[in-house]
């Protein structure tokens, strides 16, 4: 898709088009290269003339060997790590946003709103009950506690979570049991845009199952999904495209 | 999102000797929102936190705040009466050592209508049905409103101060290391308890720490002080997961995780 | 005035005219500002600071030769620290002294406004111990003078806020802060909160002078004067059930007095004067009509 019809894409009304078809992400000439002040300013080039683009409904895995800069592109989409060249276009309140230049109240905002982000760790404050730390994200946005309480509830029940784990704190947790928590967080607001970092690293397959339902929910709504998953089943089960992400060579982007 | 900020810092500086104190700060921050200052002992955060919660008139620059009736007010230049009404009313200071914002020779529920009758509330029954309501929204023992803070843990000092200061909606409050000498238990909840606080009253706060967890847990943003000036600020998890200056990389990578 | 009545070598009232005129002008500050506490140079007098220094050196400012001078310790004119200072200045300026409220044109007093209700040509000198009414939470000086400047008030609510909380009522009985002229927050001096009403509004000129703090405030004729109070604890007089022993009053401020080894007790009239105005009770006591009046406690040592 060129660059051309993105820009046509965000004049058009959003009515007149399906989701399918709407671009959500679309990343242009990104690299990234680490600098380690204190380690003798070496340079890391992690990511290098990366273009990518992500459309509604559809899910992109990105593909590549260990330490190819799979979790650097995916933490780079959400703004997390910043990019040293290029753009990251979001598709945000009906008009593309650039990651790399928007000031951070606006980046707030658009993962308040737009993108949903599930990492492999969860990290909250401790002792606080594992049902007030999946219904954050909603309460966060103005949602009542009696609503965010009961799609939390539906979300850790899916999740298998027993019901008397809810008011403990999952710090105490075992480690598939805190993904499982952390997945609930993310998919409890459904955002337009979801970054999942391995999600079902640490899950059985009955868990990674309910995972790659809740994908597909959110895929038939019309979100856009990047994803690193190690697990050839969940990956085949939710991949549209593979992108190969590749730090030595121009990466080559699947075509859509 | 509302897109006029509450605070606007422009070039502000307060130094008490070259490299002492804070030099040409400049920020935003806006209504719900959690501005973390970070930075070691002595890179002039607190010095910052203190001229901009008007406590301390800086050498140059300056300090404006939209007030609630949305005028712009250049705090140095207004009369000191007018600041510190700001600082009963539509602002809290939460200080590290409880003591310093509490009257530690008063009861609690005095300690929390203090604002109110500074504010000209002068009915006592109300004043103490705020401050039960108060005690016990900061989860302390409401039995205990008539006791002096000095019978308090140190914990529960803290959640008295905050509830001190949360009693006349602030719009804006300001903290210095609001958990400094807390255990790491009492600590979660007390970050539990100003995070859910900050939400549900849509606060918006400074936050001074050294305590780069702390950081991460309560602020969305982050300010990193070093010398007395700003190295580097961004969204808090971007500073801290991919810090751009060598300071920040250095105090990152210094931090122990258990 | 005639020389020959002040004792040799002194000036009139003491201090000479220079402290005089310096106390004069902190006097009219004072008055000009109701309320406000006037630094002055306080001099030392021939007495120990909590004996009334300040108020003798307002009194001994004020002063003029024909004024008649009463002066009352916790309303009684009897009392040591009352019949000193009057034999002070009668003394050393040769006025004319009296007991009586009515007559006196200048009272000085200690812990007690007199029950008759003053004049408009009437001046009333109060002997301060703390002028500061936030001294109690504020220990700061320069914080303090700051907290009056901007009206940051709202600690002396904390005091009664905490007397409700401990006792269910307002439990200060005296020194009870008030509001002058809508203004200043003003320490009464510790007189009882009985006496508070009686400063709003009040015809006579109203001085106050603390020797060992070295500060000066007034209340002007006819000033509003405000018992600080909450809505639902609004502010209240003291009140007993008892009346005077001697003279039956009920509307006065009432002293208790233990009367034997026993611990028989009884009620009798701060104010010497206002009691012996009222005269004793025909049927309680018996008064022996040829016996010059003493105190109000011997004539009840006598008659019970």
């Amino acid at each position: 898709m060129t660059l051309q019809m993105t820009t046509q894409l965000k004049t058009q009304a959003t009515t007149q088009l399906t989701a399918q078809l709407k671009v959500m992400i679309d990343v242009q000439g990104l690299s990234k290269t680490f600098t380690l002040h204190n380690q003798g300013g070496i340079q890391l080039k992690v990511l290098n003339n990366v273009n990518l683009q992500v459309n509604a409904g559809e899910c992109t895995v990105l593909h590549g060997e260990s330490g190819a800069g799979k979790s650097t592109l995916l933490r780079t989409l959400y703004a997390n790590y910043l990019p040293s060249q290029g753009a990251i276009n979001i598709w945000h309140r009906h008009e593309m946003i650039n990651l790399a230049t928007a000031h951070s109240r606006l980046l707030m905002e658009i993962r308040k709103e737009t993108l949903g982000y599930v990492s492999q760790f969860l990290r909250v404050i401790p002792r606080v009950s594992t049902l007030d730390v999946v219904m954050q994200p909603l309460r966060e946005r103005g949602v009542c506690e009696a609503e965010s309480r009961a799609k939390a509830a539906d979300l850790l029940t899916q999740l298998n979570i027993p019901e008397r784990l809810w008011a403990l704190a999952p710090s105490t947790f075992s480690g598939g049991e805190q993904q499982r928590v952390n997945i609930a967080r993310g998919f409890i607001v459904d955002y337009p845009i979801l970054l999942l970092d391995e999600p079902t690293a640490s899950l059985d397959q009955r868990n990674s199952e309910v995972v790659i339902k809740l994908i597909q929910q959110a895929l038939s709504r019309g979100t856009a999904v990047v994803g690193i998953f190690h697990d050839a089943v969940v990956r085949e089960s939710v991949a549209d495209h593979f992108f190969d992400v590749n730090r030595e060579a121009e990466p080559a982007a699947v075509d859509f | 999102m509302q897109s006029e900020p509450l605070l606007r810092v422009n070039n502000l500086s307060k130094l008490y000797a070259p490299g002492k104190g804070c030099e040409e700060i400049s920020l935003d921050l806006y209504p719900g929102e959690v501005l973390g200052i970070v930075g070691e002992s002595g890179s002039g955060k607190s010095t910052l936190l203190t001229s901009l919660s008007a406590r301390l008139e800086p050498n140059a620059g300056e300090v404006l705040y939209r007030n609630a009736k949305n005028e712009w007010l250049n705090l140095y230049e207004l009369p000191e009466s007018e600041r510190r009404r700001l600082l009963r009313t539509e602002w809290g200071v939460v200080h590290q050592h409880a003591r310093d914002g509490l009257r530690m020779g008063v009861s609690a529920g005095a300690n929390i209508g203090e604002r109110l009758m500074a504010v000209g509330q002068r009915h006592y029954g109300n004043i103490r049905k705020e401050g039960l309501r108060w005690m016990e929204d900061v989860e302390l023992d409401v039995s205990r409103i008539d006791d002096k803070p000095n019978t308090y843990s140190g914990g529960m000092q803290q959640r008295l101060q905050i509830a001190r200061n949360l009693v006349t909606h602030p719009r804006l409050v300001f903290m210095d290391e609001p958990t400094g000498g807390l255990d790491v238990s009492v600590q979660a909840r007390i970050l539990d308890l100003l995070r859910t606080l900050v939400r549900d009253l849509n606060l918006a706060v400074v936050i001074v720490t050294h305590d780069l967890a702390v950081a991460r847990l309560l602020a969305q943003r982050l300010v990193v002080m070093r010398h007395g000036k700003i190295v580097e600020t961004g969204l808090t998890d971007q500073v801290l997961d991919d810090p751009q200056h060598p300071y920040t990389q250095l105090l990152v990578s210094s931090v122990l995780t258990p | 005035m005639s020389a020959a009545t002040i004792r040799d070598g002194y000036n009139f009232a003491y201090l000479d005219e220079q402290t005089k005129r310096m106390i004069r002008r902190a006097l009219l500050k004072a008055v000009a500002i109701p309320g406000y506490q006037v630094p002055f140079g306080g001099r030392e007098m021939p007495m120990p600071y909590g004996w009334g220094t300040g108020g003798m050196q307002v009194t001994a400012a004020v002063i003029g030769a024909d004024d008649v001078l009463k002066v009352i310790d916790q309303g009684a004119d009897d009392t040591t620290n009352a019949v000193s200072i009057r034999a002070f200045f009668k003394d050393l300026t040769g006025v004319e002294t009296t007991e009586k409220t009515r007559e006196a044109s200048l009272i000085q007093t200690r812990h007690r406004i007199p029950e008759a209700a003053l004049q408009e040509d009437q001046i009333l000198v109060y002997q301060v111990p703390i002028p500061e009414p936030l001294r109690f939470i504020e220990p700061s000086e320069v914080e303090t003078r700051k907290m009056h400047a901007l009206e940051d008030y709202g600690v002396m609510h904390v005091k009664l806020y905490e007397d409700i909380a401990h006792f269910g009522h307002i439990a200060t009985t005296y020194a009870y802060p008030v509001m002058v002229n809508g203004r200043y927050i003003m320490d009464p001096s510790p007189i009882p909160k009985f006496d508070n009403p009686k400063m709003h509004q009040m015809p006579a000129l109203q001085l106050f002078g603390a020797g060992r703090e070295k500060r000066i405030y007034a209340i002007p004729p006819y000033t509003d004067v405000k018992s600080l109070d909450f809505e639902d604890h609004p502010f209240e007089i003291q009140q007993w059930d008892e009346s005077c022993a001697i003279c039956g009053s009920h509307e006065s401020f009432l002293d208790e007095v233990i009367m034997d080894d026993l611990g028989t007790r009884s009620f009798i009239c701060s104010d010497t004067d206002f009691c012996r105005e009222r005269g004793p009770i025909e049927e309680s006591i018996n008064m022996p009509v040829d016996t010059p009046i003493d105190t109000p406690i011997d004539i009840l040592r006598e008659t019970l």
